[in-house]
């Protein structure tokens, strides 16, 4: 088999251009254009790095782009000579595509220029309105095969969401004025306090004070407001005691150094926020690509086709009015609940609900939002909004209205024992020295408070977390946020949706029973179902390819399509039939069991049938072994027919519920029922039909070949072939908490020490010098370096 | 002693100028993207007169048709 030279694919059908062999016309369209622009070094960075364009994508697709108000809304800036606009590409794969989107200007002249973010998969272009529109930018675009992923909806906010450059400027002045200070520091160190030269020693306290004062005032700002607002809800967070700590620290050092009393605790002080900052930074570097967010408005057509007054005009969807006539053309979504006035519908609907087999729509009847044509153009009459459709209700759930509660972190109650462990080790100082020496007690309280700062438990929980998002990111699981982690940490209950998950895709392999069939039979049913744009019938199609059967292709005489049926056809006199068992003889029943079979009927005789059988996922039975030794308890919802029952029962034993037939909401109950159970539940789904019961889930993992594109609201995203490390996955979330836990203990260790100095009233800035950045650096390293041991002992 | 006091400044003044330099590289974008830059400096810059060829070259293609 040779491969594409654009995408690499196999050639199955070979397209020969000079010396270079393409697949498609597609691929090989954009290899001229790319050839005739002196562009192809875009194909010496990378083997075949093309993508490759399905089909021809419909001259009107993009139509709605000319509509003044959805250029307004995409647009950045625009004046007479140049127009800016970023797109999210996210078939953005590697250095080539960087090439090709950087070289746009040299395909077309009115491309003033183009910058590409590698890791945000955007692309930053200029245009010169007067030579290119908006709409022909992401034509070329799209032409070449990236076509952008345009959404009206948060087009408003992307553009609000920059690079948070305020972080590095806190990290930056904290790490400035904290090592001034730390060096500011050592002459007082090393002469333990006693530095001949009185001027000297006054200048580098009021240095230290001047070079505190950024840090404690815009670096902790944040520490201060977080803390603030959890004081405000009646909320210890783990900023609160740590707040405390930084003021108590920075009061008594200010209060030392003014009344010149000692050299006070800035270095510590200062270090402490320094690390907390690092820390977060590190932690909440997310995957800017990925949108955990997404809602129905993404997966459905931006623009539509209407008729009014006899004309076809394109509108944007959000226009769309009940009582409008639309057209939907093959592979084209419904967008809103409607009525089919004109055309014969086959519609599919596996995007809304699982279920793999299109279905027939008469005339009359709904077609709700989300289905998709299969065939010829429709024409429709909208009833309802699209906001008001059927599968859009599913959004007014309320479970869709509110925030997911992220599960509170085990590190705040620790933190909460921890403050008050303190404050009784405080009390119990202050009341020894009550008796033994009162002006001790003022020292040893706030040197207590200073030196057992909650810092490092804090620490030892974002680097863990912070790493191990990464790992996980490397094996194709990118999480939303680190909190994540400890809520897989504490699942028990798996829900697996069965299509696009434990199978492969949403169509899976064909396979024949029956009498073998001759040359001539195979070219007899090429020629039918070639007349039909049914999947099962493309399907059959597209898998007889021997040039034999090329050769032989009859003529057909007479042909006639029964919608959700089957195909009659008379080919050289013979009669065919290919459908459905009832269409072939009315005698045999349509069951559960032969459901998605195409039964083959030449000459009145039944030859046999095609079935698609789901392709599962390689690994998936490890997998549920794996799970089921870990004591996960293990469900199947599947909103397609029951057909694969016993292939399921085989992989996951009679110990485990299986559920088909299962609409959206009842996947959402069903999670809820689990969940009033008192079970922590994980769903891994994939599509819209899935989208309740991800959200409802306490974790909802989205399945996705194409981590960028298209995943409903979820917490994490998965790329399919990792689907299969899922256990891995949950061992590793484990072992983290275990990590955070040791880096606990270590911290306790040091607080140990620290307090011992402290409540003797020994607390030199010399030893909380010494003790702060040994334990912070100490247990950065164990959480670093432990979570990426752990990583790789489990293979990750 | 007392130059230790000018030494203070001059290194105070050196941090600060690396301070500087590092938040302008930062309002300055130098940071939000940390991974294209490397693969664009890969880039050769071809020459751009093959252009021009290839312009004429579209205007006789368009003649011929």
């Amino acid at each position: 088999m040779t491969n594409c030279y654009h995408c690499g694919d196999d050639c199955i059908t070979l397209i020969i251009e000079g010396d270079k062999n393409f697949c498609c016309q597609g691929c090989r369209q954009v290899y001229l254009l790319l050839n005739e622009n002196n562009l192809c070094s875009y194909y010496n960075f990378d083997k075949n790095p093309g993508i490759k364009v399905k089909g021809k994508f419909a001259s009107e697709r993009f139509a709605y782009l000319e509509d003044e108000s959805v250029i307004e809304k995409l647009i950045s800036f625009r004046s007479d000579t140049q127009t800016n606009v970023t797109f999210s590409l996210p078939q953005m794969h590697c250095s080539s595509c960087i090439f090709l989107l950087e070289n746009l200007h040299r395909i077309n002249e009115g491309i003033i220029s183009s910058q590409t973010n590698f890791q945000r998969k955007e692309v930053f272009i200029s245009f010169n309105e007067k030579m290119i529109s908006l709409r022909k930018v992401v034509e070329l675009l799209a032409f070449i095969g990236y076509e952008p992923f345009i959404s009206l909806n948060d087009s408003k906010e992307k553009k609000g969401i920059k690079f948070d450059r305020k972080q590095l400027y806190k990290i930056g002045i904290a790490g400035f004025c904290f090592s001034n200070i730390m060096m500011l520091s050592f002459p007082e160190y090393f002469s333990h306090g006693a530095i001949d030269e009185q001027g000297l020693k006054q200048t580098f306290s009021w240095l230290i004070f001047g070079l505190s004062l950024p840090v404690l005032f815009y670096s902790a700002s944040a520490i201060f407001k977080s803390a603030f607002k959890g004081l405000q809800q009646k909320n210890i967070n783990i900023d609160v005691p740590l707040a405390l700590a930084i003021v108590i620290t920075f009061v008594r050092s200010y209060y030392e150094i003014i009344s010149g009393t000692g050299a006070g605790y800035l270095d510590s002080g200062t270090g402490i926020i320094f690390f907390i900052l690092i820390g977060r930074w590190f932690q909440n570097k997310t995957y800017d690509a990925l949108t955990f967010d997404r809602d129905y408005h993404s997966y459905f057509p931006l623009g539509v086709t209407v008729l009014k007054k006899g004309k076809e005009e394109n509108i944007p969807a959000t226009k769309l009015e009940m009582g409008d006539y639309i057209i939907i053309k093959n592979e084209e979504m419904v967008p809103a609940d409607s009525l089919l006035t004109e055309g014969s519908a086959y519609i599919d609907y596996s995007f809304v609900s699982g279920e793999n087999n299109p279905v027939p729509i008469n005339k009359g009847e709904i077609i709700y939002a989300g289905g998709k044509q299969i065939g010829t153009s429709l024409q429709l009459q909208v009833i309802k909004k699209p906001s008001q459709s059927y599968i859009t209700q599913l959004w007014n759930n309320e479970i869709f209205g509110q925030t997911k509660n992220a599960a509170t972190s085990f590190i705040h109650p620790w933190s909460r024992y921890f403050t008050g462990a303190l404050f009784l080790v405080a009390f119990c100082a202050a009341a020894f020295w009550y008796f033994h020496d009162p002006s001790k007690i003022w020292p040893v309280v706030t040197a207590v408070l200073i030196v057992a700062c909650p810092c490092s438990l804090l620490l030892s929980a974002t680097f863990t977390f912070g790493n191990m998002v990464r790992i996980f990111g490397k094996n194709q699981l990118y999480l939303k946020n680190a909190n994540v982690i400890e809520t897989l940490a504490g699942i028990d209950t798996i829900v697996f949706d069965k299509t696009g998950t434990l199978t492969e895709t949403n169509l899976g392999d064909l396979h024949y029973t029956g009498i073998d069939l001759s040359i001539t039979d195979k070219s007899f049913i090429k020629k039918v179902t070639a007349q039909s744009s049914h999947t099962l019938s493309k399907l059959i199609n597209s898998s007889f390819v021997t040039n034999e059967i090329e050769q032989e292709l009859p003529e057909i005489n007479s042909f006639e399509e029964h919608a959700g049926k089957g195909i009659a056809a008379i080919i050289n006199q013979v009669p065919i039939k290919v459908g459905a068992a009832n269409f072939l003889d009315e005698k045999m029943h349509v069951s559960a069991n032969n459901g998605s079979r195409v039964y083959v009927m030449i000459d009145h005789a039944t030859k046999g049938f095609f079935e698609i059988k789901n392709k599962y996922r390689p690994g998936i039975k490890d997998l549920v072994n794996d799970l089921k030794k870990a004591n996960y308890e293990l469900h199947v919802v599947s909103g397609d027919n029951a057909a694969e029952k016993e292939r399921l029962e085989q992989i996951f034993t009679s110990t485990t519920t299986l559920n088909f037939n299962t609409s959206p909401q009842k996947k959402l109950d069903y999670i809820k029922r689990l969940q009033a159970e008192g079970k922590k539940v994980l769903m891994i789904g994939d599509g819209l039909n899935d989208a309740g019961a991800l959200m409802q889930s306490d974790a909802g993992i989205a399945v996705s070949n194409n981590a960028a594109r298209f995943t409903p609201a979820c917490d994490a995203i998965i790329d399919g072939d990792a689907v299969q490390k899922t256990a891995q996955f949950m061992d590793f979330a484990k072992a983290g908490k275990k990590v955070v836990g040791a880096g606990f203990a270590l911290s306790i260790l040091y607080n140990v020490v620290g307090l011992s100095f402290a409540v003797q009233g020994r607390l030199d800035p010399v030893v909380a010098a010494v003790l702060m950045p040994a334990s912070s650096i100490s247990i950065v390293g164990l959480a670093s370096l432990l979570s990426s041991f752990i990583g790789k002992r489990k293979k990750l | 002693m007392s130059v230790l006091f000018i030494l203070i400044g001059i290194s105070t003044l050196v941090a600060a100028i690396f301070l500087i330099a590092f938040l302008w590289s930062v309002s300055n974008g130098q940071y939000d993207d940390d991974y294209t830059p490397s693969v664009r400096m890969l880039f050769d810059n071809e020459p751009e007169s093959k252009k021009t060829t290839l312009k004429e070259k579209k205007t006789t293609k368009k003649n011929a048709v």
